[in-house]
């Protein structure tokens, strides 16, 4: 109890000091945890596109970027007419462009698209897709900032489309996206008689493993993955989450350097006091606890206040209309998990020297100068 | 051998020993102790007088394990400081300090000052309140318990010292200056209350001081010049 209340007292001794102890690693965790959480949301949303009513997802080996893949036709309709799979759906990813956006994400789908067929057909008919090469379906969001309604022709890259209908999806990169028939896609992104993917609904999961070896042994250009080891080995989200952490990670690093700055003070301030404890009997590990005890309450407390500071700003985030369907609010308790850990690292770390210090404070030498 | 058994007697009662002791700083340059003998046996009361900077805090450092002679050995209960299992276990169970500043800890309650030494040496909290409720009945500071240092006047800080000082029973108290910082009146009270303590416990009392006239009041009057112990004077 006196050993916790030494802890309490040093630091409510400095309370402004403290304070911005606190703030540094709070801020920290809050930049870390709303950046994560913002990537991995993003990830997510790319990976539910791909999972869409599906669980195996089939591309070209070895490509940096799904939208470098290739998947010939024939390979489509052979994998199509496997008595384990339900349906196989060719996808094909491209980016165009508008006058006042830069980037749109259309996708080349076949009629059968779980994709339009689980959306929200807000005007239009999705019986009416693919009837004609210049039809296209709107995202919500991709109709507002091109201002299109039912029926209007669009300016999309070097073409111009007909809007045969608007849908609503809960994914963001969808919602802002052009739907076109697959035909079309592959005339339009000059990839003829090809597909970026396949998504593979199987009649029965537990088959997923013979139907990956299935794909290994008839096309060995071309790998099939479950959703979740896509998500988890696809460099460009390794990429992006490396991004995130490491970013994260700087962001803690300073909050650390915070905490240092505060624990060495703190030592500074109080050598004779630290002396005393010498005196009284306090064991190098006793005194280091204690250290280590200031910097990991200042720690905890900036945690929880991150916690709270990054929540509330994702949840503020999802508030905006801009951002609505890209931003996954949805925080992960391994993320939160791994934040809190982190951040007690940062400050046992930035209590580090401070320790050393104090506990190679000699009582004699501090209470000579009596 | 009479004399034989007498010597042994003598043996087991020294508590404190102090042979060829040699201190300097700075590489060499300040020579404190030059040379110093001491003993103290069980239950003595030591002055150490002398001018300032003739090497008293500096023996009581080394008597109390703080620091390490450059030449010279220091024995505590008959065992050589060097060998002692644990300078940690001297400072927590057999070695209790006063300084001339109280220094307790300003944010801490009296209760919380004293009970500190427990905490680094584990004694359970029952144990170690009878003790503190023991020696603040026995110092009158019972009224005091819950107050912060700041609120304490300068004689009530430096019992509350001396309380911290034994709160594990030491056999040997060491004090430097203990009444330095004190008003005359105040002095005396807690000088006294050193005395009785030291009687009342059993405890081996070796305080420097300036003041002779409190010095004399001790079993042993030892005077110290420039790093050296003079002839020492029985009271």
């Amino acid at each position: 109890m006196i050993f916790l209340k030494l802890i309490f007292t040093n630091l409510l001794r400095h309370r402004i000091r403290s304070l911005i102890s606190i703030a540094g690693i709070a801020f920290s965790v809050a930049a870390m945890l709303t950046i994560v959480t913002i990537l991995q949301g993003a990830v997510g949303m790319f990976s539910g596109i791909l999972s869409s009513d599906s669980e195996i997802i089939v591309f070209e080996r070895n490509v940096s970027d799904l939208f470098f893949s290739n998947v010939p036709a024939d390979a489509v309709a052979e994998i199509a007419s496997w008595p384990i799979v339900q349906h196989a759906d060719p996808v094909l990813f491209g980016i165009v462009s508008s006058s006042d956006h830069p980037i749109i994400t259309c996708f080349g789908i076949t009629p059968s698209d779980a994709r339009l067929r689980k959306a929200t057909w807000l005007t239009g008919d999705s019986a009416n897709f693919a009837k004609h090469s210049d039809d296209v379906v709107l995202g919500e969001r991709a109709a507002e900032f091109l201002h299109a309604t039912l029926g209007n022709f669009v300016a999309i890259g070097h073409g111009t489309f007909h809007v045969i209908g608007i849908v609503k999806t809960a994914n963001g990169f969808e919602d802002g996206g052009v739907f076109m028939p697959l035909s079309s896609a592959q005339s339009f992104f000059h990839k003829e008689g090809s597909s970026s993917v396949i998504t593979i609904k199987l009649h029965d999961k537990k088959d997923a493993a013979e139907f990956k070896s299935m794909v290994k042994a008839k096309f060995p250009t071309l790998i099939g993955l479950e959703d979740e080891e896509f998500t988890r080995s696809y460099s460009q989200f390794k990429i992006l989450k490396a991004t995130a952490w490491a970013v994260g990670g700087c962001g803690l690093l300073l909050g650390g350097l915070g905490v240092a700055n505060t624990m060495i003070m703190s030592v500074f301030t109080r050598i004779r006091e630290i002396a005393i404890l010498r005196v009284s009997g306090f064991s190098n590990l006793q005194i280091a606890g204690m250290i280590f005890g200031e910097s990991a309450l200042v720690s905890v407390l900036g945690a929880v206040s991150g916690l709270l500071i990054g929540s509330a700003f994702l949840f503020t985030l999802k508030l905006v209309p801009a951002l609505h369907g890209y931003v996954d609010v949805t925080i992960q308790a391994v993320v939160v998990l791994i934040v809190i850990v982190l951040a007690l690292l940062t400050g046992v770390a930035g209590a580090l020297y401070p320790a050393i210090y104090a506990m190679r404070i000699r009582a004699v030498e501090a209470l000579r100068f009596e | 051998m009479t004399t034989s058994i007498q010597e042994e007697s003598s043996q087991t009662r020294l508590v404190l020993r102090a042979t060829d002791v040699w201190k300097s700083y700075d590489d060499g340059a300040i020579s404190v102790l030059k040379g110093v003998n001491f003993e103290a046996i069980q239950g003595q009361t030591v002055a150490l007088c002398g001018p300032s900077g003739c090497g008293k805090s500096t023996l009581l450092h080394l008597l109390g394990g703080l620091d390490e002679p450059d030449r010279g050995h220091i024995s505590v209960n008959g065992v050589e400081l060097h060998r002692h299992r644990s300078r940690l276990h001297l400072l927590r169970h057999e070695i209790g300090f006063v300084f001339q500043m109280h220094n307790l800890i300003p944010d801490l309650t009296l209760e919380e000052n004293c009970l500190i030494p427990t905490v680094a040496a584990g004694v359970d909290r029952q144990t170690a309140r009878a003790r503190l409720k023991l020696l603040t009945d026995s110092t009158g500071l019972s009224h005091r318990l819950h107050n912060r240092i700041q609120k304490l006047s300068g004689g009530e800080r430096q019992r509350t010292a001396l309380c911290r000082a034994l709160m594990n029973s030491p056999r040997i108290l060491l004090a430097d200056e203990p009444t330095g910082s004190l008003d005359e009146g105040t002095s005396t009270t807690v000088f006294q209350l050193l005395l009785d303590i030291a009687a009342t416990e059993g405890v081996t009392l070796v305080m420097a001081t300036h003041d002779r006239a409190l010095a004399e009041q001790c079993d042993r009057l030892v005077e110290m010049h420039d790093g050296r112990i003079r002839e020492p004077e029985s009271i």
